[in-house]
């Protein structure tokens, strides 16, 4: 029987030789992550259920990644990140990504230090979903979940991956199963090249307002044909992260020699390899809906408030002014998006209050060392008038405590790279928040109003990548 | 809990997302220690914009509030995976969430927890009753209706999902289908 790419690796980790759309299956999961704001719920739940003594069903394959609440002095938030330091130790769990480094230590943001220099240790690796890939645990043809809904990124990597509660995440800490439904599968063939000024997140925020922002709801998102092969990891990352925004269960692309490089590299680095088989979808599988993307014919686009499938094409948005930009998280947070910001308002100053938030450590290094003309990208940005932290993590993408960096605490019109605009998202209920590529947050950061970035593009990027 | 759901209706249009269920400064609040549950419970729906929901699910952060039945528009619990959405809907006393359609990870959330029902209806319910209606809900009849005129209104078949959450949850229903051991042999 003819499957999809997630037909076929469902059906493999539930031990079957075939399922389809519709079918109820016990899933065997090869990785869970957790975080700070949802961990310490699932162990809740976890120790109710198995019992105080109970183990997980594998220390090796339980990821905790604290980024959510981590630079905040709300004393419950660093609370959170001690519950998950306790059980990591109880459990013997080797892959917690700690925000500071003594395994019998407690977290206290210390503000007196401020809130841009940086408060970690050696382990800390920030944003989850950014930090999963770049320290080796996505792999083709496996089974992800994770407490975040945001988990779908890692379909990147030609994995299932989906975000799910605390309550089923407890349920696989203790048996390493996961009750799936098989979600029917929605096609997108991407074909041509993306012309210059436009970027990954275009190409997604197009696809939500094609499809309206609950169009993919249960279902899983296929991204397929010769347009994939061009596009760099970082991209793909980029538009299987915002999957969930038309409310799909999973979103994914089939692995290529650039996905299994990128893997391979990132397990040797930190010594996670495990073997991994990659899997491709059946010709003649059953898709439930079928789009092709021109990715040439695609212009800057912006998702409008208050939902992410308000599509408008940046050069229609007519004179929409700004308070504030963002540059930052899962979606928009990379080292890539940060270069991309950085040609647009390299040796320019922006003309509204403008936050850079790294996804990662590593990506701030990475900024820290790409010269352009002699300077780091990062004082590059920071000449421009971009405020940067080097306290990666979510930030203000989701609003968080009231002290949290970049925080929106009054009803401000925001333009931002990260992935949900709903009333409230980024703090304060009366923000607007409108959504776009770096490129056309940049500009439109130099320009204090929603602009097309095509118009601030420069003519060579004089780029050398270093150390990175 | 009984299948027959009577009370007053709380009612708010589409896509109301998991920010405004429950605003993410109040998400370091654990649903499993029970004094942030209950804390969780006082901020259920708190996000929803002032000047369209004048009136409050919770007042003055009381629970339980005086709603105990949801009716939603299009795409209800869309954004993130928190579990504490449905938790604080739960804690503030809400037994059911009646709406056009569902976010996945919401509607998953809510049977996992067993903390409330979540049903689909054909119609659009939202915009039939108004905030204060008191309602009398069948599940298995699968039937709304307003006690004022007595207007009955389908809901679509709940199938497992009505067993799961009358069992208490993803745990409970496990343990009675033997796909987790029973308590006492799990600790």
């Amino acid at each position: 029987m003819s499957m999809t790419l997630t037909e076929k690796i469902l059906a493999r980790r539930a031990g079957k030789s075939a399922v389809t759309a519709g079918d109820s299956v016990l899933v065997d999961v090869d990785v869970l992550m957790t975080h700070d704001v949802c961990g310490p719920g699932t162990i809740g739940v976890f120790k109710r259920e198995f019992g105080e003594k109970a183990r997980v069903w594998d220390a090796k394959r339980v990821v905790i990644i604290p980024d959510h609440y981590i630079f905040t002095s709300d004393r419950r938030s660093n609370r959170n990140v001690d519950i998950l330091r306790e059980f990591v130790r109880d459990q013997g769990i080797p892959y917690f990504y700690d925000v500071i480094d003594d395994p019998s230590g407690k977290w206290e943001f210390d503000a007196s230090r401020g809130i841009e220099l940086a408060q970690y240790g050696a382990k800390y690796a920030g944003v989850c979903h950014i930090a999963l890939p770049e320290k080796g645990h996505t792999r083709p043809g496996e089974v992800l979940v994770g407490t975040d809904s945001h988990t779908c990124t890692a379909g990147a990597f030609g994995e299932f991956a989906t975000g799910i509660g605390n309550t089923d995440a407890a349920f696989v800490m203790g048996t390493g199963k996961i009750l799936l439904r098989t979600p029917p599968t929605m096609r997108f063939r991407l074909v041509g090249e993306m012309q210059p000024g436009v970027m990954a997140k275009d190409i997604i925020l197009h696809v939500i307002g094609e499809i309206g922002f609950d169009g993919a709801t249960y279902k899983a998102m296929e991204f397929g044909g010769e347009g994939v092969g061009p596009m760099s990891i970082d991209d793909r990352m980029t538009v299987a992260n915002m999957g969930v925004e038309a409310g799909a269960k999973n979103a994914i692309f089939e692995a290529d020699a650039k996905t299994i490089a990128f893997v391979k590299a990132r397990a040797a680095e930190h010594g996670t390899a495990v073997p991994f088989e990659t899997v491709t979808p059946d010709a003649g599988a059953n898709y439930v809906y079928d789009l092709t993307v021109d990715l040439s014919a695609l212009e800057p686009t912006v998702a409008l408030h208050p939902d992410p499938g308000r599509r408008k094409v940046a050069s229609a948005c007519g004179d929409i002014k700004l308070d504030r930009a963002y540059i930052g998280s899962c979606t928009g947070g990379k080292t890539s998006d940060f270069e991309a910001f950085a040609d647009i308002v390299d040796g320019k100053e922006v003309r509204i209050d403008t936050f850079g938030v790294p996804a990662t450590p590593q990506i701030v290094r990475e900024l820290k060392a790409n010269r352009r003309n002699g300077r780091s990208t990062w004082d590059v940005l920071l000449d421009a008038g971009v405020r940067m932290t080097e306290n990666a993590g979510c930030a203000a993408c989701l609003g968080g405590p009231s002290d949290t960096f970049g925080r929106i605490n009054e009803p401000l019109s925001c333009i931002s790279t990260t992935n949900r605009n709903f009333p409230g998202r980024m703090g304060d209920a009366g923000g607007r928040i409108y959504l776009a590529s770096p490129y056309t947050v940049a500009a439109s950061a130099l320009a204090g109003h929603i602009v097309d970035p095509r118009d601030y593009l420069p003519g060579v990027r004089e780029l050398e990548e270093v150390g990175a | 809990m009984s299948t027959v759901i009577r009370g007053k209706a709380y009612v708010v249009g589409d896509n109301i997302d998991t920010d405004q269920i429950i605003p993410a400064q109040y998400l370091a609040l654990v649903p499993t220690i029970e004094e942030e549950y209950r804390k969780l419970g006082t901020y259920a729906l708190c996000g929803l914009p002032v000047e369209e929901y004048p009136t409050r699910l919770t007042e003055n952060e009381k629970v339980p509030c005086p709603y105990n039945i949801i009716i939603a528009g299009r795409n209800f619990g869309c954004g993130s995976s928190r579990e504490h959405a449905p938790i604080a809907l739960g804690a503030a006393g809400v037994e059911i969430v009646i709406a056009e359609s569902f976010a996945r990870i919401f509607f998953r959330n809510c049977i996992a927890t067993g903390e409330l029902y979540p049903a689909d209806c054909p119609e659009r319910l939202c915009e039939v009753f108004k905030t204060g209606d008191a309602l009398e809900i069948d599940l298995d009849a699968l039937t709304v209706k307003r006690a004022a005129d007595g207007a009955s209104h389908a809901l679509n078949p709940l199938g497992e999902v009505k067993t799961v959450v009358a069992a208490g949850g993803l745990f409970a229903y496990a343990r009675e289908t033997g796909l987790v051991p029973e308590r006492s042999a799990a600790s």
